[in-house]
């Protein structure tokens, strides 16, 4: 008896301790989402709210089916992996009305650059360029045409006819 | 490109980890060994160092209280770290080191300073009045009981509270190390030396700083500094930073003799960019100045006031060495490639979120903290006497 009475402060001591992890752990019950943990580290009902968005990118097939030409010219050309949305951007809201939502044509000189620029990171049989010394600002569809780029391929505007490749 | 020689990939030009992140292991560090010197008085029960005893623990308070603070400033959306707390990811080292940081500050530091000074306390609200009165009174949790029987519970539970806190210093510092020690990605950090190294160099630091801060406090004070005291925490000094160089060189030894793929590229890096840092501030200046300086007081008989010099002289290069070798970890970690072939320069800001002044101020928060308390909880023993009424202290 006489312990419990000098070790007093002690117990008080402990009693503040358990009531801060109370506190604690009743806050925590507050602030944590009760969908946490339903499929792994993260609020499970985020998924649903993701996918409740509404889609910004039609699909290539979407494109495809108004874009004959453009896809028949992509599809023989070097650029035939390359999704449509990947250089346009994302056009559900052109697909889903095409005549009132014009998508616009993306600049060249700024586009093109972002893969093709010569960086000592990228494969050495990737195409790419000083675009600097390559084009001197010239935007690239003057002379290779986007959907197949190569010159002296069937589709490349024909002021690049007969330059070299 | 300014600053960038040689070949860097893109997201390595500029640095992520900025100098609060060299703060960050300083300041753990500098809780960790203080807490250490603490625990030889505790534990070992080494008397000389006593007169140092309150003073280390109120230190390596008010360091720790600070630590979080680069971490928090560093973070891009501060108001979310609570979550660590809240949804904590058992996988990651960092979320665990918030339950690590929190024992060791709830249930080590802040506990063994209670029982320490509870008499006091209790004494305290006693003698006086008005908010201060209040403010004691609640720190006593409303129990005045200071009986001899109740004292020497605390001198009890004080005991094990320290012997559980030794390896929960290790745990806090050698964490900082293991963080970066882990990073296997990076052959300038990835040592299972790393944490090892971190707590000497803690241990280092934080004994230079409280045998600074106590010569500094009994000077301003116009108290005698008692030699015999700063004598064995300087031999204490001494013994560590031996244990510390040698870790530092054997880790160097072991890289040199590996010679890795990394090997050429980081020789270079040492030798050029890092030579100032590394080579003349942590190895000359802040390793090998202030050995040879504690070796002579260690082996001559020196006068007081030349053994005083010659402390204060090694007590300021040891803490410059050691945030410089923080520097050096996390700075020069982030200046090389990972190709090997290139390196980068960090540009310090000034009057950013991340810059210098906010550094400084941070370095000297703690000691502001520490000003006040030790203004709320008095460590010198003649002012416990004179604030202990004889009828409590009798009691």
């Amino acid at each position: 008896m006489r312990l419990f009475r000098d070790a007093g402060h002690l117990f008080r001591l402990a009693g503040l301790f358990a009531f801060g992890t109370l506190f604690i752990l009743t806050i925590r019950s507050f602030l944590v989402p009760r969908t946490f943990g339903e499929y792994g580290h993260y609020r499970g009902a985020a998924i649903a709210e993701v996918a409740a968005h509404p889609a910004r990118f039609a699909g290539h097939q979407t494109c495809e089916t108004c874009h004959t030409d453009v896809a028949q010219t992509k599809a023989a050309g070097k650029h035939a992996q390359v999704n449509c949305e990947a250089c346009h951007g994302p056009q559900a809201k052109h697909a889903d009305d095409p005549s009132s939502v014009d998508p616009g044509k993306p600049d060249t000189a700024v586009l093109c650059v972002r893969c093709h620029e010569a960086s000592a990171a990228r494969p050495k049989d990737f195409p790419q360029v000083n675009a600097g010394d390559h084009s001197g600002g010239v935007p690239c569809q003057t002379c290779h045409q986007p959907h197949s780029p190569a010159i002296g391929s069937a589709s490349a505007p024909a002021s690049a006819a007969g330059g070299t490749k | 490109m300014p600053g960038v020689e040689g070949f860097m990939y893109p997201n390595e030009v500029s640095l992520y980890w900025s100098v609060l992140i060299v703060l960050y292991p300083f300041i753990t560090g500098l809780v960790a060994g203080a807490f250490i010197l603490a625990s030889l008085e505790r534990v070992f029960r080494v008397e000389a160092v006593k007169p140092t005893y309150r003073l280390a623990l109120l230190t390596a308070l008010a360091f720790l209280i600070v630590a979080p603070l680069p971490l928090q400033l560093h973070l891009g959306h501060p108001e979310r770290s609570y979550e660590m707390y809240m949804t904590p990811h058992r996988t990651s080292a960092m979320a665990m080191f918030g339950f690590v940081y929190l024992w060791y500050l709830m249930a080590v530091l802040v506990v063994e300073i209670w029982l320490d000074f509870r008499a006091d306390i209790v004494a305290l609200s006693q003698s006086t009045t008005g908010w201060k009165h209040w403010m004691y009174w609640a720190m006593t949790l409303g129990s005045a009981n200071v009986s001899e029987r109740a004292l020497a519970i605390d001198e009890r539970v004080g005991w094990v509270v320290t012997l559980i806190g030794i390896p929960s210093a290790f745990l806090l510092h050698g964490y900082v190390g293991f963080i970066f020690g882990s990073i296997k990605a990076n052959p300038w950090w990835s040592s299972p030396l790393m944490p090892v190294v971190f707590i000497f160099s803690a241990m280092v630091s934080g004994i230079a700083a409280v045998m600074l801060l106590y010569m500094a406090l009994m000077r301003l004070r116009k108290q005698p500094i008692d030699m015999r005291c700063v004598d064995t925490v300087a031999s204490y000094l001494f013994y560590i930073f031996i244990v510390d160089f040698s870790l530092e060189m054997l880790d160097l030894i072991h890289r040199i003799y590996e010679a890795d793929e990394s090997f050429r590229s980081l020789d270079f890096m040492v030798h050029t960019r890092l030579y100032f840092s590394q080579i003349v501030l942590q190895i000359l200046l802040g390793t090998l100045a202030p050995i040879l300086l504690l070796f002579v007081a260690q082996v001559t008989k020196l006068s007081e006031p030349t053994r005083k010099k010659i402390y204060a002289v090694s007590g300021s290069l040891a803490l410059v060495g050691i945030l410089a070798m923080r520097w050096n970890v996390v700075i020069g970690g982030q200046l090389f490639s990972k190709s090997f072939l290139g390196y980068t320069t960090y540009k310090m800001a000034l009057a950013t979120r991340e810059g210098l002044l906010v550094a400084i101020g941070l370095t000297l928060l703690p000691l502001l903290i520490l000003a006040v308390l030790m203004k709320v909880l008095p460590p010198w023993p003649e002012k416990k006497h004179a604030s202990i009424p004889e009828a409590v202290a009798a009691h």
